[in-house]
């Protein structure tokens, strides 16, 4: 027996169908083939392990359109694991550290950011690690998240009488504050106090890049912290789509890492805050003169955890948005994936759909949970991608929402 | 969340229902685990095509009452029918889908193996005949895609030859289709249409079957066509001096996914909501009436709703469940049509219709489910989920989905 349910495959070649992936690769076999396909063989000598399955973005579309209810990318990336001779080179650990590499630019975030975005940079990049120099990097911030917080924000946290812990991500940290920002005002205008978590990175891009026992150091550690927070009551909301999926479903279902105890407590913002005003616990106020036209692109995992609808519920409250939600797509990104040199065409290739549809829509800017979907829309259209909370924070009118929720900050 | 009706599984069936709903008004919300049985279709619909004895119905309308009384179409009723029937093509038209045939009566339409099988309506893809004696053509070109082998081209021409019709093989190879050649798991229909959906693509290919043509009077193409717009099918007629035939494929079904994304895309305009990848785990009843269901993706936030619509698809699309003891309904625990008795369940004889096939939710008289005996108040069944139709046999699982989604959506509105 398998838990990733590969012996239920009916052989309807329905997930192949809706791979990005085999649209545009020709390395790559297709989810069907790569996974319960090749599991046969697998089991019966590991000899058949193919390493054109490194192509697969894990973006779980294949999941989400098989009829047998398959984990064919679980499938799949179990495989590279116990299978795999793929060892990251410099490059991809490079990439997939986003926590280490943080910590590394920070202090001389000015340079980096010059170097990363120069054309020599990008040029010594792409020659010497394979990072392929049409990318642009999303730049680091000198300062983070983390510090802005404990300045200015923990000590007051104590004093709403709801608590949350708050699982802020890499990307929040080093790249957009801002997106953390925007979160603990709008937690705390709905009566949250935040509280931050014993985090590490969630590990995504050790998964995609062979990293395997790091990425487990990584899964046990935050699931212990997890289990603290959880025991003291706190629910771990999160802002990055990804990170959240991850946290859930990979660890167990990839990593082995089991996370019984606190999967459903892990939930992201947008959930977290529909389902309460949806019960009638929180009450928001947004602003009067806030008017924007928006458009949604629905990140993979968003559809895989199928909670875009919480999104889409919350940006129609907002009584001044004008909100399109793109067709169903992958922006080819797929987090490490589209920075690799060997990758590139494919995953542009993969995104041009979406990028042409933002373009017919042409809104003032697009909403996504995701932030490598984020660097991807914007290098490659253009247009401004924004966090749904930030435009929640944005559009809400905070003080009468803290009144409204009888908050007396 | 509250919404006034809750649908479960996203086939034609849910997606007709869904539709017409959202259309009138209601508030809807779709639940789909995955894909549907609409990606196997042929292209063509299927109203009733056969009798148990195994021969043809030319018009379906008049055999409704030799149907058996739990069957499907006697439970929407003569009158309905009627009056159904004729909506089919409007309808399927604001989605997008055009279909073709004459709704009151049967058409054929030419199958993989070279016979040909009665069928009612049909997408643009497949060619229609008005009576089955009248021949395909004199001589026919099949041309395939060099490498791709779900399309039997020996097959089919073995069928035609035996109608009298006298076949020549081609294979096409265009560069375009190397890539895909590298990988022969990926010579598949949709990967395929994929590439043929690039204009400069079918038109090269077109162009190449026009060279290869002599005096055939029709050419056969598999339905690798316009997997994203069905006009492409129509120009590539208009290229071929020569009756065009596109015949099925093995699964996916280029026409049924293009027909799916197109309901689906309708159902999401009217202002439904649909959530794909997703399963209805659990439900909280009160007496005979549903209250609220939970899906294995929203966690503790429940799914409440006036009313709720099981359309999951019978054994195929997971709507029923059989194991040594009985078959069962997941969702809802509901009663089911099927011999208690085991050895009932099926016919030894692998090619004789099989009672199993004829399973499916037990209704009252308006495809309300019944659980335990009595009749639930809010809860409709619709589709293959339906028991009392050998859908397969007599070729009527589109029709039926059509006709119990109009049904449902009708009661529904009250
Ligand atoms: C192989 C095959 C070929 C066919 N070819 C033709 C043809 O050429 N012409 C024709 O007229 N008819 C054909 N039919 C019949 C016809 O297509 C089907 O009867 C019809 O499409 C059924 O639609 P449906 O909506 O009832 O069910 P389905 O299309 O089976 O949809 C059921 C849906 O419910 C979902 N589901 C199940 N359980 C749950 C749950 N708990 N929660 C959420 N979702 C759930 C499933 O994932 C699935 O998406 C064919 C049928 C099959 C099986
Ligand atoms: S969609 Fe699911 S059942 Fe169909 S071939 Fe792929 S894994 Fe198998
Ligand atoms: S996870 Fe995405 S890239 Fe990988 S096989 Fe599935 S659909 Fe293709």
């Amino acid at each position: 027996m398998n838990d990733h349910k590969f012996e239920q495959c009916i052989k309807c070649t329905i997930c192949t169908a809706y791979c990005p992936v085999v649209a545009v690769n020709p390395l790559y076999p297709g989810p069907k083939q790569a996974g319960p396909d090749g599991e046969r063989f697998r089991i019966k000598n590991k000899f058949f392990f193919d390493e054109n399955l490194k192509y697969c973005m894990n973006c779980k579309r294949c999941e989400v359109a098989c009829p047998s209810g398959v984990n064919i990318a679980d499938i799949i990336h179990s495989a590279r694991m116990r299978y795999g001779h793929q060892k990251p080179n410099l490059r991809d650990m490079i990439l997939a550290s986003t926590d280490l590499m943080g910590v590394m630019a920070r202090p001389v975030a000015p340079v980096v950011n010059a170097v990363a975005g120069s054309k020599a940079g990008k040029w010594a990049m792409d020659t010497f690690l394979g990072v392929d120099q049409h990318r642009t990097f999303p730049k680091y911030q000198f300062k983070g998240f983390v510090g802005w917080f404990k300045r200015e924000m923990e000590a007051s946290q104590a004093s709403y009488p709801r608590q949350i812990a708050f699982f802020h991500g890499c990307s929040t940290e080093y790249q957009h504050p801002e997106v953390g920002k925007a979160f603990v005002q709008v937690m705390n205008a709905l009566g949250f106090g935040v509280q931050l978590l014993d985090e590490e990175c969630c590990g995504v891009a050790m998964i995609s890049n062979a990293m395997w026992k790091q990425a487990k150091q990584h899964a046990r550690h935050n699931v212990a912290a997890f289990e603290k927070a959880v025991d003291a009551g706190l629910p771990v909301v999160t802002t990055a789509s990804t990170c959240t999926f991850t946290m859930r479903d990979e660890y167990p279902h990839i990593l082995g890492v089991d996370n019984a105890k606190v999967r459903s407590s892990i939930v992201l913002v947008e959930k977290f805050i529909h389902d309460l005003v949806d019960k009638g616990k929180v009450k928001l106020v947004f602003r009067k003169d806030y008017k924007a036209r928006m458009a949604y692109h629905i990140p993979c995992h968003m559809e895989k955890l199928g909670w875009s609808i919480f999104t889409k519920n919350l940006l129609q409250m907002i009584p001044g948005a004008d909100l399109t939600v793109l067709g169903s797509g992958c922006c080819g990104i797929a987090g490490t994936y589209g920075f690799k040199k060997e990758n590139y065409a494919y995953s542009q290739a993969i995104g041009q759909p979406v990028f042409d549809e933002i373009a017919r829509v042409n809104p003032e800017f697009v909403v996504s949970e995701c932030d490598t979907c984020k660097w991807q829309i914007e290098m490659s259209t253009g247009y401004a991608v924004k966090n749904p909370i930030l435009i929640l924070s944005e559009a809400l009118d905070l003080e009468a929402t803290a009144k409204a929720n009888c908050v007396n900050g | 969340m509250k919404y006034d009706v809750v649908l479960i599984g996203g086939g034609l069936s849910s997606l007709v229902c869904g539709i017409s709903l959202q259309r009138t008004g209601k508030r809807c919300l779709m639940v789909s685990g995955g894909q549907n049985a609409l990606h196997f279709s042929s292209g063509a619909f299927g109203l009733l095509g056969f009798r148990p004895d195994g021969s043809a119905v030319e018009r379906p309308l008049e055999e409704l009452d030799k149907l058996p009384a739990n069957h499907p179409y006697r439970k929407v009723g003569a009158a309905k029918m009627h009056e159904y029937v004729n909506r089919v093509k409007p309808f399927f038209a604001s989605c997008g889908v055009m279909l073709d045939g004459d709704p009151e009566r049967n058409s054929w339409r030419l199958t993989p193996t070279g016979t040909v099988r009665p069928s009612w309506l049909a997408m643009s893809d497949v060619t229609l005949y008005e009576d089955s004696v009248v021949s395909i053509g004199r001589k026919a070109l099949i041309a395939n895609i060099a490498g791709y082998l779900d399309f039997n081209t020996a097959f089919l021409a073995e069928g035609l030859e035996k109608a009298g019709v006298t076949c020549r093989l081609e294979a096409v190879a265009l560069p375009e289709f190397e890539r895909l050649r590298t990988s022969a798991s990926e010579m598949r229909s949709v990967n395929i249409a994929r590439v043929m959906d690039h204009d400069q693509v079918w038109k090269k290919f077109v162009e190449q079957v026009c060279v290869l043509l002599r005096d055939e009077d029709v050419v056969v193409l598999p339905e690798v066509f316009g997997l994203q717009d069905e006009h492409v099918l129509e120009q590539i007629r208009e290229c071929i001096p020569a009756r065009v035939v596109f015949v099925g494929t093995m699964a996916p079904s280029v026409p049924g996914i293009r027909c799916q994304s197109a309901l689906k895309t309708a159902f999401e305009q009217a202002g439904g909501e649909f959530l794909m990848g997703d399963e209805v785990i659990s439900s909280e009843m009160d007496g005979e009436r549903v209250l609220s269901v939970r899906t294995a993706n929203l966690g503790d936030t429940v799914l409440e709703a006036d009313h709720f619509v099981l359309a999951t698809g019978g054994f195929f699309g997971r709507g029923l469940q059989a194991t040594a003891e009985a078959v069962s309904e997941p969702v809802f625990g509901l009663d089911v049509d099927a011999p208690e008795e085991r050895t009932q369940w099926y016919n030894p004889d692998f090619f004789a219709p099989q009672p199993y096939t004829r399973f499916g939710v037990h209704t009252s008289e308006n495809l309300r489910a019944m659980k335990a005996g009595k009749e639930m108040e809010n809860v409709y069944v619709i589709g293959s989920e339906l028991g009392g139709a050998d859908a397969l046999c007599e070729g009527s699982g589109a029709g039926i989905a059509v006709m119990t989604g109009f049904k449902a959506a009708e009661m529904i509105n009250g």
